[in-house]
């Protein structure tokens, strides 16, 4: 039985109606809205959230594409629009910071929008748990995980565009499980094959897929678990250890999700 | 007959110079040709990256063996200096006999040249290794396809003038020292030269070693004003515009694509025509950059300071699993057609159009379509070469004046614009997930 105070998702229109501001908005992200898999990411840092009694809301129906794929496709002219009304939106609201599990949006909102008029402190969802975890505010169990090994695969725009390579791991470090790098981590880390909008159309001709050579990378060093933190990550490392046929002995798992499991949220 | 040296010497020098003036000149016109683009100047980033080589210790074989050249090639300038002197004025280590009475004049010359022996001795064994290493090991960064022909050549070429430099700094050494023996002045005191390169020269009559002398001290010079004539035109050009490179650091960061103000305005009167007041700019002439004048003077300096060593290649997702895409060959291609552009602009006319252009001539859609923008090329460049930024600037072009994009980016495109999500969902059911989670 879902906890009904730890799965409250309010929108920033009801709080706007009862004259309320929430201390941070969390931009779901199209995937985090529409993939089933991504869902539950969502869920899992709605539950931090809740958990640890941060005044959070949502845009819902508000909330549109940040523009990120339709720009690195070559499209300026639709992510100029799609950036225009999410600022229109979040100038609105007064909106001040931000959360997102999304890579892609974190880095369009951070580093793309203010240029474009819209300024707002963002934080990439790992950013945010490990302060988390750091204050004290958010505490996890070790049991869960303790023994395992999880493997992290950097994010391309958390980290090279970024410079975030330490929060992840912090993030992971409190689960009390065996943490092993892969042959190319951090700022080598080697894509997973989406970002570019690749996401959105078939690779080109090549002798393989990139999501397959990662993920075989991945493999190398016999994880329980491999880490990420971007719904597209998510995806093409799942559909590489289906691949690989590996779906029944490594799990593939947002930080939000491994955190939230060892913090018993998912209760 | 003591003029003739220093005669031949100056004019070989003036015609040296005058000719890698005029190359570098039409290089600096070529990078001109480029687009504004804001830079900050870095200090910084110059003495971490060009003088201090920070980034290639990501590799640390190559970075040793790549140390070894470059400081031996640093020192060397400081010989070259005397070398100048004694060729102008026609005396022989003019610097040496300057300062041979003061114990610190004499014991810093002796060490600096000390220096240069033993550097020189690393920079040779570190020449064999890169030569093995293009040539017999073949490491997969060097024999890829953009390499064959010219690129590789140039890349021995190199090597082979280094070792010819460094036989002609050991043949100058050695028999002057041998000479000075012969002449009963004892040893110079060098490191290498004094204690064992001499010995190789210590049959010869002074006569003979007077010559050998001569032939080292004019092969090394002539070598030097060679390569300063071939740099330009070769792949090493990196060695000076490393710095410059370097020092002019962009603004933006790895994860910001550079903003198009004309597109801003354009949306901004579209959502809110009365947002925008005074005169319409008219509309520019195309979007994005379909050739070399198209892009930013920072993009094409970025091209003539690579060279060619592929880290780039190497770390790119779509190269590594056999895709078209090689950030090298980006880098390679913006070069050579900038070459051509202005060959042709100098045989026809500053206004001339070839009908040849970067995009589809050099660089094809199928290239630019595999990249993933991972910035993982950016981050290995150890020279902050951006070969992304080109990359982007010709796909805007490809979206932006020819239409031209797969099938299902334009779907995609559609999704976006009618359903603010890049797959067909309905925008109200965005919020969908909420009653689940609560649920």
């Amino acid at each position: 039985m879902a906890n009904p105070t730890l799965t409250r998702v309010p929108t920033m229109a009801e709080m706007a109606a009862s004259g309320e501001q929430p201390e941070i908005l969390f931009w779901v992200g199209c995937a985090g809205s529409f993939d089933q898999r991504a869902q539950k990411v969502t869920g899992a840092l709605v539950r931090i959230l809740n958990q640890v009694g941060i005044k959070f809301a949502v845009l819902g129906q508000e909330e549109l594409c940040t523009g990120d794929p339709a720009r690195r496709a070559g499209n300026e002219f639709l992510f100029q629009m799609m950036a225009a009304q999410n600022i229109a939106t979040l100038e609105g609201y007064g909106v001040k910071k931000i959360v997102t599990a999304c890579p892609h949006c974190f880095n369009t909102l951070k580093n793309e929008y203010p240029v474009l008029g819209g300024n707002y402190t963002v934080l990439h969802h790992t950013s945010l748990i490990q302060d988390l975890l750091d204050s004290g505010r958010l505490s996890v169990e070790g049991g869960l995980f303790k023994g395992k090994r999880i493997t992290f695969h950097d994010s391309c725009y958390l980290g090279r565009a970024n410079d975030i390579y330490e929060a992840p791991r912090a993030a992971m470090a409190a689960l009390d499980a065996e943490l092993v790098e892969m042959r190319s981590c951090k700022s080598r880390g080697m894509c997973c094959g989406a970002g570019g909008a690749q996401m959105f159309k078939e690779a080109e001709p090549g002798k393989e897929e990139v999501n397959h050579a990662r993920t075989a990378e991945a493999l190398d060093v016999k994880p329980d678990y491999v880490a990420v933190a971007c719904p597209f990550c998510n995806t093409m490392m799942s559909d590489g250890v289906k691949y690989a046929d590996r779906q029944d002995d490594v799990r593939v798992r947002d930080i939000a999700e491994l955190v939230a499991e060892a913090a018993g949220l998912f209760g | 007959m003591a003029f003739v040296q220093p005669l031949i010497f100056t004019v070989l020098t003036v015609a040296a110079f005058s000719m890698a003036g005029l190359r570098f000149k039409r290089i600096y016109e070529n990078i001109r040709m480029g687009q504004p683009e804001p830079v900050k100047g870095s200090l910084r980033n110059m003495i971490l990256l060009a003088l201090g080589q920070k980034k290639m210790f990501r590799n640390l074989i190559p970075a040793l063996l790549h140390l070894a050249v470059y400081t031996a090639f640093l020192l060397t300038q400081v010989e070259l200096l005397e070398i100048f002197l004694d060729g102008f004025t026609g005396r022989h280590r003019l610097i040496y006999y300057a300062v041979q009475d003061s114990a610190f004049g004499k014991g810093l010359y002796i060490a600096i040249i000390s220096g240069i022996e033993v550097l020189s001795l690393l920079a040779f064994a570190a020449t064999l290794a890169f030569l093995a290493r293009r040539n017999l090991l073949k490491v997969l960064r060097f024999v890829k396809s953009e390499m064959n022909g010219w690129p590789r050549l140039d890349g021995n070429i190199i090597l082979y003038l280094e070792i010819v430099l460094i036989a002609a700094i050991f043949t100058m050494n050695g028999a002057d020292e041998a000479l000075h023996r012969a002449e009963g002045k004892g040893s110079y005191g060098f490191l290498l030269s004094g204690n064992a390169v001499w010995l190789l020269f210590s049959g010869f009559s002074p006569e003979t070693l007077a010559v050998l002398e001569r032939v080292g001290w004019w092969f090394h010079i002539l070598v030097v004003f060679s390569f300063l004539n071939y740099l330009p035109f070769s792949k090493h050009l990196h060695i000076m515009l490393a710095f410059p490179n370097a020092y002019f650091t962009r603004v933006s960061g790895n994860g910001q694509m550079r903003n198009m103000p004309e597109i801003q305005r354009e949306i901004q009167s579209m959502l809110d025509p009365s947002a925008l007041s005074g005169e319409a700019l008219p509309p520019p002439d195309q979007f994005g950059a379909k050739d070399v004048q198209d892009l930013s003077w920072k993009q094409l300096l970025d091209a003539y300071a690579c060279t060619e060593c592929g880290r780039c290649t190497a770390a790119c997702p779509a190269n590594q699993t056999g895709k078209k895409l090689s950030p090298r060959k980006i880098m390679m291609d913006t070069r050579d057609r900038m070459e051509e552009l202005s060959l042709n602009r100098q045989k026809h006319g500053p206004d001339h159009q070839d009908g040849k252009a970067l995009l589809g001539d050099y660089i094809s859609t199928e290239e630019l379509r595999a990249c993933t923008t991972c910035n993982a090329c950016v981050q290995e460049c150890p020279v902050s070469i951006n070969p992304l930024s080109i990359i982007l600037e010709l796909r805007r072009h490809l979206i932006l004046d020819q239409s031209s994009a797969p099938e299902s980016w334009t779907q995609m495109f559609t999704h976006v614009e009618n359903n603010g999500a890049p797959w067909q969902f309905a925008q109200s059911d965005r919020d969908k997930w909420i009653s689940q989670t609560e649920a």
